[in-house]
This record gives C-alpha cells, structure tokens and sequence, in this order.
C-alpha cells in the first residue's frame, strides 16, 4: 500500500495550513495509507555534533517516519517570504548524510496558505528549492491558497471550489508520481 | 583510404577503462569544474572503411571531490539516476580519415537523445607491452545541458546564472583490439 507522509510546516492549532493539508488527505484514494507527521515542534535545532547514533529521539522518529513513506506533501505557511524554521529545520536533520536520506528520489509535493493575497507562493518555491537539494522528486504542482481566514468554513473544509479543483490535481499528480516509480522499481527488478 | 585508416586494422576495438577517462567540463562561479564517471563502456568497430563508435557512462559513478555533490549530480535536479542510469553516446558513421576526427552522432543525456558534433584526434595503433595493438582516441563534444533537461542553477548576487548551460563532454579512450 502506497504511504504518504503529510507534513503541516505551522504548529498553531488552528493553522491554515493543516485544514489545507487535512482537505488534502481527504482527497487521497482510499488505497493511499496517509501518516500524519506529529511532532515537528519537538525536533530540536540541527546540531551536527548531536547527530549520529546518538541522534535526539524525535529526530530518530521523524527519519522513520520519511523512511517509512513513499511520497511527501508538504503545506507550508509563509514566514518573512520564506520556509518556516521548525520546517526548515526538519527537513535539514532529514538531510543527512545526504547521499542516503531517506528523501532521495522521493516523490514530493508542496501546497501552501497564508493570510495575505499570495498564498505563501516564495515559501513554495524555496521549499521547493530545498526539497530538490535534498535529493527528493519535487512533483512540479502548486496550491496557493491566499486569504485563507476567507477560504475554509467552520469545519476547516476548503470551501473554494478552484482551489479544491487543484488540490485534487495536486494529489493526483503525487499519486502518479509514486505509481511510475513503484513502477520504474519493478521493471527494474 | 587515408594513411591513418589503413593502419587502423578493421575488427573490434574494445576500451581500456583503467587507462581511459570520460568527463565533463562547465563553467561555474569564477572557474571551470570537472567531474568523472568512474564506469564507462566504449567500443569503436571497423569494417572496410566504415567506422562506428559506441559509449556509454554509468550516471551512478560519477566522482567529483565532493560526496555531496555526487549526490546532488545524481538526483533529479540533475542526471536522475535513478529514472536515466546510463548516458549514452553512439556514431553509426565514423569518419577515421585523417589525425583530426569529425564524428557526427547521438548523445542520450536524462533520457533525451539529441545530435551532436563531436570532434577529436585518433593516434596510430601501437603494440604495448603485452603484444595488443592499441590506439588512443581523444573526443569532446559540446552540448546545451538545458536541451536535456539538465536545468538546475542557482543565481549570483548580481542575479546572474551561477552555473553556465555550455558542457563540454570529453572522452580519453584507450582502445585495444580483440584478438
């Protein structure tokens, strides 16, 4: 069964970005198991000096977690025109040692939302940049959900019919890239 | 038939690969950087007066100094290994008739095959020291990275490009020939 890790790059509660991540988990195929990546608040800064074998525990957990996926789909909110810290930093304790994160070849995905009219588009495309540096397949789709106080009811769904029109073409476009590299493998093979 | 192509015995020439090196050459930042593919295949056939010269490169072994880098080339940012393992070269219609070679061919680089114009020396066949008859064939070719989807850069604080688009592909082989 195909695993997608989604990843909310906010941690407030009531983020814009994990109802858009949570709309798009409900858009998956049901044959697409999706884990949710807790924690990103407990990952300390990157220290080189604290990774290795004696890497702090989140950090073993969140490697698993993105060993354990097949594709990522990342919402990421926008701070001061870049990727938020936690996120960033995350991704960077993910990143090594480079030649074998687990990131490499990855399919990955990148929406995001933010108060303002632009939807986080520079935070996308940095994360997109550092996605790429890392390694992983950056599926090239965007969601960018601005004024986002305006775009979800009270139950967190995205009411705008557009951009749930291009959420699902973002999911779908993940899926496939995961179907085509199940595929490449098993040629392969 | 030319003074050199007479002295190149028809048969297959088969690559030494310890004594060969196949490389690329791009402009980046203030200088030119170089790297290597490790494992690479050639073979040049001659039969009458036709010639035909077949390479390949193995993305996965690419060597430069720095591991990461040798990561980076190999993710889809640049080569893709994983989805284009291998680069390839072939000229069905070798021209051997003077020092100065001129081969027009294909080159298949992130699963995008193009022409090219490949130019070179060929050396006359020695015999080494174990009995072979060897020659030495010197080729490079420059190519667009971004006509193969090879787009990556990153800009300068001036905004310009720091990686230039131009490569230069050279190939050092030493060829011996089957028994």
């Amino acid at each position: 069964m195909t695993k997608v890790l989604a990843i909310s790059g906010s941690l407030r509660s009531d983020s814009f970005n994990s109802k858009l991540l949570r709309n798009a988990v409900e858009l998956f195929p049901d044959d697409v198991e999706i884990e949710i990546l807790d924690g990103l608040k407990d990952i300390p800064p990157y220290d080189e000096d604290d990774d290795g074998d004696g890497a702090p525990e989140a950090v073993h957990a969140l490697r698993a977690a993105f060993a354990g996926a097949d594709a990522v789909f990342i919402s990421t909110p926008e701070y001061n025109s870049s990727v938020p810290g936690q996120l960033k930093n995350a991704l960077d304790w993910v990143s090594r040692p480079l030649a074998t994160n687990p990131l490499r070849n990855k399919p990955a995905v990148v929406v995001g939302a933010s108060t303002g009219a632009f939807g986080a588009v520079w935070a996308q495309a940095e994360l997109r940049k550092v996605l790429a540096a890392i390694g992983a397949r950056v599926v090239e789709a965007e969601v960018a959900v601005g004024h986002a106080p305006t775009r979800f009811d009270e139950d967190g769904t995205l009411v705008d019919e557009d951009l749930r029109e291009q959420l699902g073409e973002v999911v779908e476009a993940l899926v496939s890239a995961v179907a085509e590299r199940h595929e490449l493998a098993r040629t392969a093979a | 038939m030319s003074a050199i192509q007479t002295k190149v015995p028809a048969g297959t020439w088969s690559l030494d690969p310890v004594h060969s090196a196949v490389g690329f050459e791009v402009d980046y930042l203030a200088g030119t950087f170089r790297g290597q593919f490790r494992d690479v295949q050639a073979e040049l056939g001659i039969a009458g007066s036709g010639a035909r010269i077949t390479g390949s490169a193995d993305v996965a072994s690419v060597d430069v100094k720095d591991e990461n880098l040798a990561a980076h080339l190999q993710s889809p940012d640049f080569f893709d290994a994983e989805r284009f393992p291998t680069l390839r070269f072939v000229a069905e219609d070798v021209d051997l008739d003077s020092e100065s070679v001129l081969v027009p061919g294909e080159i298949t680089i992130k699963g995008v095959t193009k022409p090219v114009e490949v130019t070179g020396t060929l050396t006359e066949p020695i015999t080494d020291a174990y009995g072979n008859e060897r020659l030495g064939l010197k080729l490079s070719a420059r190519v667009d990275r971004t006509d193969f989807g090879v787009d990556w850069n990153t800009p300068l604080p001036t905004g310009d490009p720091a990686l230039a688009n131009d490569v230069t592909i050279v190939a050092e082989l030493q060829l011996v020939k089957a028994a």
